[in-house]
């Protein structure tokens, strides 16, 4: 068996297959690098919760290969499992639990329960632990989803769809648990969301899921710096280069180009106006635009 | 340390925080041997990724104004400060000679030339 020190991917996906009747995941193959964070993104429908089941096994694969921290499922499932926290969109505790029952059913699960974390969790997020689970807000249940995922020494956090229906105060609050869940460079999360913008500062990748197929898998940095929107005229546009063009947007006053070079461009002479552009607009150009 | 960025400012946030970096120590902020908060700290505090504060490390180590120590942490370098800003210098120099191109081409006086240097830097 490899040293899972030695291992530079905590999760790696080759060539998943899984084939529904109206919905398939299409050779989805990616690599998380450990010590990031990952923004996992795409529309309702794309194919992320299916490929977070494939991730946690949950799922039969048609194709495919999937290894976490460098192991496969085949030999290793409870090791792999004992090191993922993962935090379901809705909570999974019965309503008439408290804090202490929790503690006591997650002792029982996982060999690592840390019951010392997870109280400073409780405390740290002021959660009540006399109230039951049903007079919980969604951001306590949430933040008790959290608080469990993280006390069991878990290298890997997982998120899906966690954050949305959250306000921003505790949205914030969440996202430094993951600065500093992320300080130990061994730790690594992938977080789907269907809301760009949290992702938008912290995650070190996105990774564009459609129609059950990767579209892209790239630095967020990358992103941000050489992608851009040039708006120009219909004129311009018959000009305008197209090896770079990553989706167009025709409206009735002119046309809008997303390109994937735009420093490139900034330091031509050009006439058209050049934007800089979201992560969020970069995805719908593709998705409207159809990318080729 | 203080480490300010902006969104909008249309400098890439890795090349922000370089500039500050490199403009504490060549004021002498920083001192040579001083150790800079890690990666993970800074990508922290100002909210942004790992990614970004690797970068810019990763580029002030290439211009060799710190080093980096697996498991310690990075630090300024011991190079010295004459030579940094010999190299700084050499910089200021050389994009001045541009702008003065551009000037004699389009036959802006020195005097002019001069008025607008002292305008920006005194910005």
């Amino acid at each position: 068996m490899e040293n899972p020190s030695e291992v530079n991917y905590t999760i790696e996906l080759n060539n998943v297959v899984k084939k529904y009747k109206d919905f398939s995941l299409d050779h989805v193959s990616f690599k998380v690098p450990k010590g990031n964070i990952v923004g996992f993104i795409g529309e309702n429908g794309a194919g992320k919760t299916t490929t977070i089941k494939a991730l946690m096994n949950l799922i039969f694969l048609d194709e495919g290969q999937i290894r976490v921290f460098g192991l496969s499922y085949k030999e290793n499932e409870k090791e792999i499992k004992e090191q993922i926290g993962i935090v379901y969109d809705e909570s999974c505790f019965h309503e008439t639990l408290q804090v202490s029952d929790i503690n006591k059913i997650m002792s029982n699960i996982y060999k690592n329960w840390d019951q010392k974390v997870f109280y400073s969790y409780i405390e740290k997020f002021n959660l009540p632990d006399k109230k039951v689970m049903k007079e919980f807000s969604r951001g306590m249940k949430m933040k008790l989803s959290i608080a469990v995922a993280l006390s069991h020494h878990a290298r890997l956090l997982i998120l899906d769809e966690a954050t949305s229906g959250l306000d921003p105060i505790v949205r914030d609050e969440i996202l430094d648990i993951f600065m500093e869940f992320i300080q130990d460079e061994d730790h690594t999360i992938l977080v789907s969301s269907h809301i760009i913008s949290d992702l938008e500062k912290i995650a070190d990748y996105i990774i564009f899921i459609h129609k059950g197929k990767i579209v892209f898998n790239r630095s967020k940095d990358e992103l941000i710096y050489n992608f851009g929107i040039a708006r120009m005229s219909e004129a311009e546009f018959e000009n305008f280069p197209k090896e770079n063009q990553q989706g167009v947007r025709k409206n009735k006053f002119g046309v809008e180009v997303l390109v994937n070079n735009k420093q490139e461009l900034m330091q031509q002479k050009h006439e058209y106006v050049l934007d800089n552009t979201t992560i969020e607009e970069i995805i719908l150009f593709m998705v409207k635009g159809e990318l080729k | 340390m203080e480490i300010i960025i902006s969104n909008t400012n249309g400098k890439p946030i890795y090349e922000q925080i370089t500039a500050q970096i490199k403009g504490m120590i060549m004021k002498g902020t920083l001192d040579q041997g001083d150790a800079l908060p890690s990666i993970r700290l800074l990508a922290k505090e100002l909210r942004i990724s790992v990614i970004t504060t690797k970068r810019s490390y990763d580029d002030l180590e290439k211009e060799g104004f710190i080093i980096t120590i697996p498991g310690k942490g990075s630090f300024v370098s011991e190079k010295n400060k004459e030579f940094v800003r010999e190299e700084q210098l050499r910089k200021v120099e050389e994009n001045l000679q541009i702008a003065v191109e551009y000037g004699k081409n389009s036959g802006i006086l020195l005097e002019e030339m001069q008025q607008i240097l002292k305008m920006l830097y005194e910005e």
